[in-house]
């Protein structure tokens, strides 16, 4: 882990017009992404999502950010136009989104797609570009690579799906992956083995992994780092391996409401939000 | 005690798949019976196939003595009741709270519709202020509640709830379970809960049985449970699974297709 | 978008946007403003419910707003240029145009209205049972419908004509007949949709009877699209209208209908072109204008988008 950070956010703010008024879904997020693992847990409404979209340039039009600094590298990303962000997205900064089957083509095989992606940003002949996708599919464990790659997206199961949706975000080899809400859509089982997969991938590039989750205890098992936000404030940072000193009442109210396997039927304990939590 | 709920050889068909292979379940009054699985387990169709969702099944299913036919009449849906799992997909998004409790109240001629409406509302925790209010007006909590509502204002003595809390925060889910215990303790009710989750089924029920593929493969009870005293090799995984990411125990994991 | 919001009295404001309504009256209100507001930000979509809104208030007020008597023939001044007298001109029997347009104006309010009130339910109840039962239920209906929409619209409401005897009211029973199929296929889709939705399952839990499933759970799911849909058809009636009239098989002579205007005048197409012109252009706004208001209820009444 290097300690000069690929990312810099400081005072990242995100403003939302609806006809209500103005809602403030982020309000002065400042962290630095070095090469890790770092998670971002929130309840719904937290942040967490327009956090993550806000760094990929995907906040909705009627969104305003403001930012002291979004550094990437030498990109100022505050103010990147339409052009220079395509260059950015997905080729330096990939995201990977909660369900699979909205992000995949339903009348292209699987394999087709990736070749696709593939052969935008390599150029190569198209057997050598089959080749590349199967040793893809293998690479993110997929055991039939053959039959996925023939394969139509509602032909697999929606861990398939998520595999091969993280094989062809890999294929610019991106520095930072964001992965927001990446499994939240599967079986628990499923969940652990797609995480395997990031786990891995993450060691063996170097890259950068951003995992956004409303699951507290499993992003804790997962990630080095964690910022847990709460009505769009970080109002704690912590080191995974820390999370039982946790300080932050939110926090420690987070972990305890989590019914346990303790055969204990007693009421669990709430958690009662304060109003000062919410003060920037 | 007898059973309020007694299912046996229960076998379902979607179609030509064969979703539940006998499944037998024994529910006693005011007693609390978990059913684990993941997807395509079968577990939420053994509520569907009980609520009358379901067309195609084979098997007995007593309901309070009496043996459920083929379709479902109006004291049925008295004495049975569902909380679905999307709180967002099971409200009627023209209809404002009102409107949903008051309809079945009207529907089975219970009357005094008012004082039941606000009733119902006060037993799940909400005050009169939602009343009027439409669905996309309510958090993911509120709306489970307002579904909870509907279910009670029936006054049925049995509810199905498949995966309640799923779709909610965690904060939002330890109120909702707490709710769900509470009324399960004053109204004396009988539960059937469904879920992916082994902590939140172990925390709710007495009996569990997991599910995979449409059978049962593995019954326990609470205190079992909690000592993961597991037999079968599918429940073990799934213990383990619910223990967190853990490179090692992902690694051993066997694919149950 | 602000200065809607500052033109209002606060206190009625505030009762619109309640978050906590007191009443299903207040509740339906807040529900329809924020509708409104979405509307008003479209502004093409108010250019057309001006028009329609314009349309409308003619109707009600011909006899005020018409300079002339639209029937008084008056044959010294035979198929006058627009001018300061006339303003759109007269026709072939020296009738003020702009006063049988204006007079003309509840003959097309009248044929939407009505085709409108009576193919869009019919439209509705045959789509929603048909998707509703699905099965044999379905298989007949939507035959039934496929027939009806095998004919292009213009022939089929020319057949009925003929069969029924030319006159405003057949042609608006023609319209109508024509119109409802494509409204069954709309219902029909949108509760196809909506009927494996786990509220419908719920309120079927309740012991809901079909019946009520369909009118009280289903139908409002698919009033919004059939709204739209009807409000972008009404241009295609209007024309429909036009082209019986066109044809002589619509409104008969001397009512001023906006398509037998402009069959009156093809004759003297080419020197005196004002005399179709005019009504022409009357057709063409009028149908824009139920073009532009549908489009824009779309965006408000989609039950897909915002909520």
């Amino acid at each position: 882990m290097s300690n000069e950070p690929l990312l810099s956010v400081k005072n990242l703010a995100i403003t939302f017009s609806t006809p209500k008024g103005p809602v403030n879904a982020v309000r002065g997020v400042s962290f630095d992404l070095g090469r890790e693992r770092l998670g971002i847990v929130g309840e719904s409404g937290s942040g967490k999502s327009q956090t993550g979209r806000a760094i990929l340039g995907l906040t909705a039009p009627n969104g305003k950010i403001t930012a002291d600094q979004m550094q990437f590298h030498d990109l100022d990303l505050r103010n990147l136009t339409p052009r220079a962000w395509r260059k950015v997205r997905g080729a330096r900064i990939s995201m990977i989104m909660q369900d699979p089957k909205y992000s995949l083509n339903p009348v292209m095989t699987i394999g087709d797609q990736i070749i696709e992606a593939y052969r935008e940003h390599h150029k190569v002949n198209a057997k050598e570009a089959k080749r590349r996708a199967i040793e893809m599919l293998e690479s993110v464990k997929i055991r039939d690579p053959e039959r996925v790659f023939n394969a139509y997206p509602h032909e697999v199961s929606g861990g398939m799906g998520q595999r091969v949706m993280i094989a062809m975000m890999l294929i610019p080899d991106p520095e930072i992956l964001i992965a927001d809400e990446p499994t939240s859509a599967l079986d628990v089982t499923v969940q652990l083995q797609v995480m395997a997969i990031l786990d891995d991938l993450v060691r063996e590039r170097g890259m950068a992994l951003v995992f956004i989750s409303h699951d507290l205890q499993l992003v804790s098992s997962f990630c080095d780092r964690v910022l847990v936000m709460y009505q769009g404030l970080v109002v704690e940072e912590i080191r995974a391996s820390e999370l039982d000193q946790a300080k932050h009442p939110y926090t420690k109210g987070l972990l305890n409401c989590l019914p346990k396997m303790d055969g204990n039927h007693a009421e669990l304990p709430v958690l009662t939000r304060e109003a000062s939590w919410a003060e920037a | 005690m007898n059973a309020m709920i007694d299912i046996s050889k229960l076998n379902a068909w979607f179609d030509d798949n064969h979703v539940l292979k006998d499944v037998d379940i024994s529910v006693p009054a005011n007693g609390s019976f978990g059913l684990v699985g993941e997807s395509g387990s079968g577990k939420s169709t053994v509520l569907r196939t009980v609520t009358g969702l379901v067309d195609d099944w084979e098997g007995n299913i007593l309901v309070n003595n009496k043996e459920l036919t083929g379709t479902r009449d109006k004291a049925f849906y008295r004495l049975a009741q569902m909380v679905f799992q999307d709180p967002f997909g099971s409200l009627h998004p023209r209809h404002t709270i009102d409107r949903i409790l008051t309809e079945p109240v009207n529907i089975h001629g219970l009357g005094n519709s008012d004082a039941r409406v606000v009733e119902a509302l006060n037993q799940v925790g909400l005050d009169n202020s939602f009343r009027f209010r439409y669905p996309h007006q309510l958090s993911g909590g509120q709306r489970q509640r307002v579904a909870i509502a509907r279910a009670l204002i029936l006054e049925p003595k049995i509810l199905l709830l498949d995966e309640p809390t799923s779709a909610l925060d965690v904060s939002i889910q330890a109120e909702v379970l707490n709710l769900l215990t509470r009324l399960r303790h004053d109204l004396g009710l009988t539960y059937i809960m469904v879920s992916h989750d082994l902590a939140v089924v172990a925390h709710m029920c007495d009996d569990i049985a997991i599910m995979n593929h449409g059978r049962i493969v593995e019954r326990a009870t609470a205190t079992q449970l909690a000592e993961g005293k597991l037999d079968h090799p599918y429940s073990q995984q799934l213990y383990k699974a619910a223990a967190g990411y853990d490179r090692a125990v992902v690694d051993s994991f066997v694919d149950w297709d | 978008m602000n200065s809607h919001t500052t033109t209002v009295k606060p206190g009625l404001m505030q009762w619109l946007t309640s978050d906590t309504p007191q009443s299903r009256f207040q509740a339906k209100c807040g529900r329809t403003w924020l509708g409104w507001l979405k509307l008003t930000e479209n502004k093409l979509a108010m250019i057309g419910l001006s028009i329609v809104m314009g349309l409308i208030l003619v109707t009600i007020f011909a006899p005020l707003l018409a300079p002339y008597d639209p029937l008084a023939a008056d044959l010294a001044n035979r198929i006058q240029p627009p001018g300061a007298e006339h303003w759109f001109g007269t026709d072939q029997l020296g009738r003020d145009i702009l006063s049988r347009l204006i007079y003309g104006a509840q003959y097309t309010l009248l044929i939407v209205g009505l085709v409108a009130i009576t193919a869009a339910p019919v439209g509705l109840l045959v789509g929603t049972a048909a998707g509703f039962f699905g099965g044999w239920v379905d298989a007949v209906l939507m035959r039934v419908t496929d027939i009806f929409l095998a004919f292009p619209k213009l022939i089929l409401a020319l057949a009925f004509v003929s069969a029924l005897g030319p006159g405003i009211e057949n042609a608006i029973l023609a319209i109508a007949i024509t119109a409802w199929p494509p409204y069954a296929r709309i219902a029909r889709a949108e509760t196809i949709t909506v009927r494996k939705s786990d509220y419908i399952d719920a309120a079927r839990l309740q012991g809901v009877s079909n019946r009520g499933l369909i009118i009280g759970h289903i139908m409002p799911m698919c009033v919004s699209s059939l709204v739209v849909r009807v409000t972008l058809d009404m241009a295609g009636m209007i024309l429909i209208a036009a082209g019986l009239g066109f044809l002589g098989l619509g409104a008969q002579p001397p009512m001023p209908e906006w398509g037998a205007m402009v069959s009156d005048g093809r004759q003297f197409l080419l020197d005196q072109w004002w005399v179709s012109t005019v009504p022409g252009i009357a057709i063409f706004v009028v149908s824009l204008g139920f073009n532009l208001l549908g489009d824009g209820l779309r965006d408000v009444l989609d039950p897909r988008g915002g909520d």
